[in-house]
């Protein structure tokens, strides 16, 4: 029990990572699979971030007092990594606008019926 | 003085580029634009070319701050190979992209195509040129949202199912990427290519650095459509326009190919490694079902852009098999074929714009007899088929045969037939083109129809005179991929 506390953040790490992943390969929606992909692009995040911090650690500023100092190189990738991740969702939220307005439809299933009629 | 600066300005001439061409919004001058900055970008790769030759390995580091804390610029022979083909298939594309992207765009669409073209050609070239893990990512999801967005401007409306698919699998696969490179700078702390490829031999059997290895190879797999994982290929390059399906088939899967060899030969050690990994077999088993089982459905496409783009995924099999033997003959035989496959499929991809150009249509029924109308055209097709199935006197029999070689070296006979069987398999999908295109007679479409004009053909023929040039002359096609496979093996990053 101790050992999992000790790792949550990287259990959590990866029930989104897995969780994510399922929805975009289990949801026919094209929205829900854009959901799933934005929980498992989130999880990366976690799985960035959580080695970067040291114990008692504070803000990498040089100050009286302190000495135990945070890496702050996950946060500058994670901000990168975030802008990537909104451009691609935003893209992919376009192209399911614009499938609806051709198809009418946003369901797979359905999307590919209409494809094979095509 | 600019000299020194070339690494820099491989990637920040189209990055400007892109841009100016958005603000302007002009069709014309957007294109201008887009030529001038690809044929820069083309002379930086020679210029960097001959500096790697004379001088080895460049390390530039980025706005002057000094690697491993800075991003590092970082080119070598195999870098300034990928490069080269890259910037060179985009400088023949895009004097092309005129004459079909005129006709279906209005000027400022025009402007906007021209702007993903530049995005993903700084994104590729980005990528390829870097020596940072997580500036690896960033470019290439540089390159890939730009490629989702000209896939979306096909001219057919399943282009949109189609960039949405690849918009799926490819930022999956980007993300694998990422998770692979965070494990990586977990345990080494260092996000440096030169830096890892130093400290990982140390720590190579712990499970994060396997870890990080199984995510990295899966990811870049996906990226380069390594079967099984290429369900997003065939329908991404059959509905795209036309230059973007010709420059995504040349260039894309490419630089994924390149990352491979990167990773595997640079980043983790050497072949030794990869030879005691399992994936040495995995890799010889996909490539050679991708090899057959994507020439085989080729076989049975009645879409003439989804046959080539099936015949892409076999292609790559041929280039990851190189790989997968590790060897300098193999990985020789990979980076010609990377660089052969890149200038034939482009090729063929670019006179399939111009039949599309005149007739609107890929159905096969649709371009019977087209071999009489638009004979430039379709010759240029054939030969460039030829050079896929391997015929002495093109270029894919140099890949060919420096492959047969390499099996030879390993004493697998077996694989010789093998590849000798595919290539008949390729004979009759390219034999489908030539029976509609010659022996039948012209449908109602094909009827009116006249050859394509010659701003369209002139660029795809450079590519079909390189293919037969490349065949005859291999002095520099193969002899820097000879150089380029022994650094990548002796680990001379």
């Amino acid at each position: 029990m101790t050992t999992i506390l000790a790792d949550l953040n990287y259990w959590v790490t990866v029930f989104l990572l897995v969780g994510g992943l399922y929805i975009v390969v289990a949801h026919g929606n094209m929205i829900k699979k854009l959901v799933g992909l934005s929980i498992f692009q989130t999880s990366v995040y976690l799985l960035f971030l959580s080695p970067g911090k040291v114990l008692g650690g504070t803000a990498p500023i040089i100050a009286e007092g302190f000495d135990v100092y945070s890496n702050p190189l996950p946060h500058v990738l994670i901000l990168t990594a975030i802008v990537v991740g909104v451009a691609t969702i935003a893209l992919g939220l376009a192209l399911v606008v614009r499938i609806h307005r051709s198809y009418g439809t946003i369901e797979e299933d359905e999307l590919h019926d209409l494809e094979s009629d095509a | 003085m600019i000299a020194a600066h070339l690494p820099a300005l491989q990637v920040v001439i189209p990055l400007l580029a892109a841009p100016l061409c958005a603000i302007l919004r002009r069709g014309t001058i957007a294109w201008v634009i887009a030529v001038v900055a690809n044929w820069l970008a083309f002379a930086v790769s020679i210029g960097l070319l001959f500096r790697v030759l004379d001088e080895g390995v460049i390390s530039y580091a980025m706005g002057g701050w000094a690697p491993p804390i800075g991003i590092e610029y970082r080119v070598d022979l195999i870098n300034v190979f990928v490069l080269l083909v890259v910037s060179g298939v985009g400088a023949v594309i895009i004097p092309f992209a005129r004459a079909g992207t005129a006709a279906r765009f209005d000027s400022t669409n025009q402007a906007w195509f021209y702007t993903m073209y530049l995005l993903a050609l700084t994104g590729l070239l980005g990528v390829t040129i870097t020596g940072d893990a997580f500036n690896i990512f960033v470019f290439l999801e540089v390159s890939s949202l730009a490629s989702y967005v000209m896939i979306a401007m096909g001219r057919d409306k399943r282009s949109l199912t189609a960039a949405y698919q690849y918009l799926i699998m490819g930022t999956v696969g980007a993300t694998f990427i990422v998770i692979g490179v965070g494990l990586l700078w977990a345990m080494t702390g260092t996000l440096n290519l030169y830096d890892l490829a130093q400290r990982i031999p140390d720590i190579e059997n712990t499970r994060p650095v396997l870890a990080a290895l199984a995510f990295l190879t899966v990811g870049i797999s996906l990226k380069l459509a390594l079967f099984p994982l290429h369900l997003w290929l065939p329908n991404a390059y059959a509905y795209a326009p036309a230059v973007a399906s010709a420059f995504l088939a040349g260039t894309a899967t490419k630089v994924g190919i390149y990352l491979l060899l990167r990773f595997f030969f640079t980043v983790f050690g050497g072949e030794g490694f990869f030879l005691s990994t399992p994936l040495p077999e995995v890799f010889l088993v996909l490539s050679v079902v991708a090899i057959f089982a994507a020439s085989t459905v080729a076989v049975f496409q009645n879409n003439l852009k989804r046959m080539f783009a099936y015949s892409s995924v076999a292609q790559i099999g041929f280039i990851t098999l190189g790989i997968s033997y590790a060897t300098e003959t193999g990985l020789t035989a990979a980076l010609v074929h990377l660089m052969n496959h890149a200038i034939m499929k482009a090729g063929i991809f670019m006179l399939l714009g111009c039949v599309i150009y005149r007739l609107a249509s890929m159905r096969i029924d649709d371009l019977a007899g087209i071999g009489r109308k638009m004979p430039f055209t379709t010759a240029g097709i054939v030969i460039l088929g030829l050079g896929l199935l391997g015929v002495p006197g093109t270029s894919g029999f140099i890949s060919k045969w420096w492959l047969v070689l390499a099996a030879l070296e390993n004493g697998q006979w077996w694989l010789v037939a093998l590849i000798v069987i595919a290539s008949l398999i390729t004979m009759v999908y390219v034999g489908r083109f030539v029976e509609a295109a010659y022996f039948r007679e012209p449908s109602e479409k094909a009827m009116n129809v006249r050859e394509a004009p010659l701003a369209m053909l002139i660029p795809s023929y450079v590519l079909v005179a390189a293919t037969i040039y490349l065949g005859f002359d291999t002095t520099w096609s193969v002899g820097l991929a000879l150089d380029a496979a022994a650094s990548l093996l002796s680990a001379a990053y």
